[in-house]
């Protein structure tokens, strides 16, 4: 068999059939799809075509459920929302999942959490599976050697019906990042430098494989953060070789493989590499010692700059870009040159599936450490999951944040998208730690930065975008 | 799902890049545990002003083109979060189909899923296409069995996956379809978990 392409070998895996006559990219095969994982907000519909046809769900054990997008996030919650149809969503999805015998976590689940966060931490993402799921962001397990990706709501009523989907190969692309990243820089910066580098089209119709030092060099949170925002410069799939950090992550998981599974799948597990040779469609190349921390200026994640920049002048874009770029300044309320670090702000937000995990609260913390929120911000913290919650707390991080001034929260989506009560009012700016700038995205009218969790704590500190290297006493 | 075999009716121009479906269906209208409803929630925010005042220069609002049954889009249209809620707001408003160069994946899948026609030109070819129609908007017809759009004075061929325009012209049931290859799951799993144990969640129901 010729070389073949991590991407590749996970996808051949899966094959039950082929669908046409073809090869490569564009060739459609049914897809065999380990698991999934549900949400209250893109599921119901799925659940009520089921019932219409009379249909089962092929394999329960393979889904899970939780609540993490419309949920309240105050730290009293408990009760019904307030929003009736919300709470409807919320009680629709409980009634789904005891009538077709699929676990669900609500609200007072200890275990609840951002979806993309409880997966991983139960140990239920593991190298070489792959899971489709009804939330963009699937793209995160791709952190563990696992193709994810994001599906419609007509594909989860066929997932869940037959655990497979009709699936059109990916053209595969690599991205190599050479170097290390230099101190005080995060996965978030790398990332956002990528989707600037290629577009926020970059690598549509593509899946990803990162690899090089700076991959190597990162904690498994860190990887999750890039594979996470990789579907914002357009890619359907984000992958990273695992490597023994991934294999020590899942081991000893409360859904994880036992002991004696773990030692049969190792050496499945240490095989899931590209092969020596193999062709990718694309090559991408990232310098990682030359990135520096970025924020966005604009309302698609590409449009963004490193924190020593200035809001750019649309006409000194390219031809293709001006118009966007003017429309994206008007909605923002910038004027061209503008240094990015004068820009200042009302809100200030730590949370998201992209970055709300142990590691970014740490790194947060770190900053906030000792200092205060500028007067006039409102900083909100919101973990990533319920058991990120607690373990943050015992570590005293919850003191941290809330002697800065920062809100601490329960979790769930919260105001990275706004569906809950968590909402930006029309004209407040936010440095956000969140996945998308999109117009309304954090509330109609609302306008968000993008950054690294560490860059929001300085921004909250300043009152202003402001470089996170020149305010924190950064561990080398 | 509607059928698509040839339809005519006004197109109307909307060339930003990456337009995200947070902005085709903004987050007021995700509250259903069904698909009304959704229609009003097309293009919210660019439609309607703060008080639900339409906009009157918003192109939808315009009189010719307030039934327009095709969008000219710009590149990665549909990019964002994975809510089906945008298509399914695009069919009830009356969009059949969008013309594009490129389109989101997971998008595209769900347009494909509810029979949402999807048209990726050449760069050039769009080009031509959205000068043919104007700033205003103009009608056009597609014409899926033969290949071709038409406006007044321009014909264009384009292609696009034959599995996909099978099932636009056809409406097939997709699930019901891949059920009748149950056999051949049921015999995959058994292959798969005996070499991937640590994946075994259990029986199939």
């Amino acid at each position: 068999m010729s070389p073949r392409t991590l991407y590749e070998k996970i996808i051949d895996q899966h094959k039950v059939l082929s669908l046409d006559d073809k090869s490569g990219p564009g060739s459609t095969v049914l897809l065999y799809i380990d698991r999934t994982v549900l949400n209250e907000y893109t599921s119901p519909q799925a659940f009520a075509g089921l019932r219409e046809a009379e249909r089962k769900v092929w394999r329960p054990a393979a889904a899970l459920g939780v609540v993490d997008h419309v949920n309240s996030t105050a730290p009293n919650r408990g009760g019904p929302v307030e929003d009736v149809s919300a709470q409807k969503q919320i009680e629709f999805f409980a009634q789904n999942g005891r009538d077709f015998g699929i676990e669900m976590f609500d609200i007072l689940d200890p275990r609840q959490g951002i979806e993309h966060v409880v997966l991983p931490e139960l140990g239920w993402v593991l190298p070489g599976s792959v899971i489709a799921a009804g939330d963009s962001h699937t793209t995160t397990y791709g952190a563990f050697g696992a193709v994810g990706f994001g599906i419609g709501t007509s594909d989860i009523e066929h997932l869940l019906a037959t655990q497979t989907l009709p699936y059109a190969r990916l053209r595969t692309m690599h991205v190599r990042v050479e170097g290390r990243l230099p101190v005080g820089v995060t996965a978030k910066d790398l990332v956002m430098a990528l989707i600037r580098k290629v577009g926020a089209d970059g690598a549509v119709g593509h899946a990803l494989e990162y690899s090089g030092e700076a991959i190597g060099q990162l904690d498994v949170e860190g990887r999750m953060t890039i594979c996470n925002m990789s579907v914002e410069c357009g890619a359907r799939v984000a992958l990273m070789a695992p490597d023994e950090k991934v294999f020590d992550y899942v081991a000893g998981r409360p859904r994880g493989p036992s002991p004696e599974m773990l030692e049969r799948a190792r050496p499945v597990w240490q095989a899931l590499a590209t092969d020596p040779g193999a062709i990718f469609d694309r090559e991408v190349f990232l310098g990682a010692t030359q990135i520096s921390p970025m924020v966005t200026w604009g309302t698609s994640p590409d449009q963004a700059d490193t924190i020593d920049g200035t809001v750019p002048e649309p006409a000194t874009l390219p031809v293709h870009a001006q118009r966007d770029a003017a429309r994206a300044l008007e909605y923002m309320g910038l004027t061209p040159g503008r240094r990015l670090r004068d820009i200042t702000i009302d809100r200030a937000f730590i949370g998201s599936c992209t970055n709300a995990r142990l590691g970014d609260l740490r790194d947060a913390a770190r900053v906030l450490k000792g200092r205060r929120v500028a007067h006039g911000v409102r900083a909100m913290v919101s973990p990533g999951s319920s058991t990120v919650r607690r373990e943050a707390e015992a570590e005293g991080l919850d003191r941290v944040f809330i002697d800065a001034g920062f809100e601490w929260r329960q979790s769930g989506c919260s105001m990275c998208l706004a569906m809950n009560d968590d909402v930006l009012a029309p004209g407040e700016r936010c440095a956000s730690s969140t996945n998308r700038n999109f117009e309304g995205r954090q509330g109609s009218g609302g306008r968000t930065h993008l950054m690294s969790p560490a860059m929001v704590a300085a921004a909250a500190v300043a009152g202003h975008l402001t470089d996170v290297r020149d305010l924190a006493e950064v561990e080398a | 799902m509607e059928r698509f075999v040839k339809v005519a009716g006004a197109a109307a121009p909307f060339p930003a890049a990456n337009v995200d479906t947070d902005v085709i269906m903004p987050k007021a209208f995700l509250k259903g545990i069904d698909r009304s409803g959704l229609a009003r929630g097309l293009f919210h925010d660019l439609r309607f002003d703060a008080d639900g005042q339409e906009r009157p220069d918003f192109i939808l609002n315009r009189a010719a083109m307030r039934s327009a049954r095709f969008l000219l889009t710009g590149p990665n249209f549909g990019c964002g979060s994975s809510r089906e809620h945008a298509v399914w707001g695009m069919q009830q408003f009356g969009i059949r189909g969008l013309i594009g160069t490129t389109f989101a994946g997971i998008f595209s899948d769900n347009a494909a899923n509810n029979g949402l026609l999807l048209v990726s030109l050449p760069e050039e070819d769009l080009e031509r296409l959205f000068s043919a129609v104007g700033p205003d908007g103009a009608e056009i017809d597609v014409d899926l069995e033969k290949l071709k759009i038409r406006t007044a004075d321009l014909s264009l061929p384009f292609t696009i996956e034959e599995t996909r325009r099978r099932a636009l012209m056809e409406g097939l049931d997709r699930i019901g379809t891949t059920l009748e290859k149950s056999r051949e799951i049921r015999a995959f799993e058994a292959t798969y978990f005996a070499e991937t144990p640590w994946l075994d969640r259990g029986r199939a129901a």
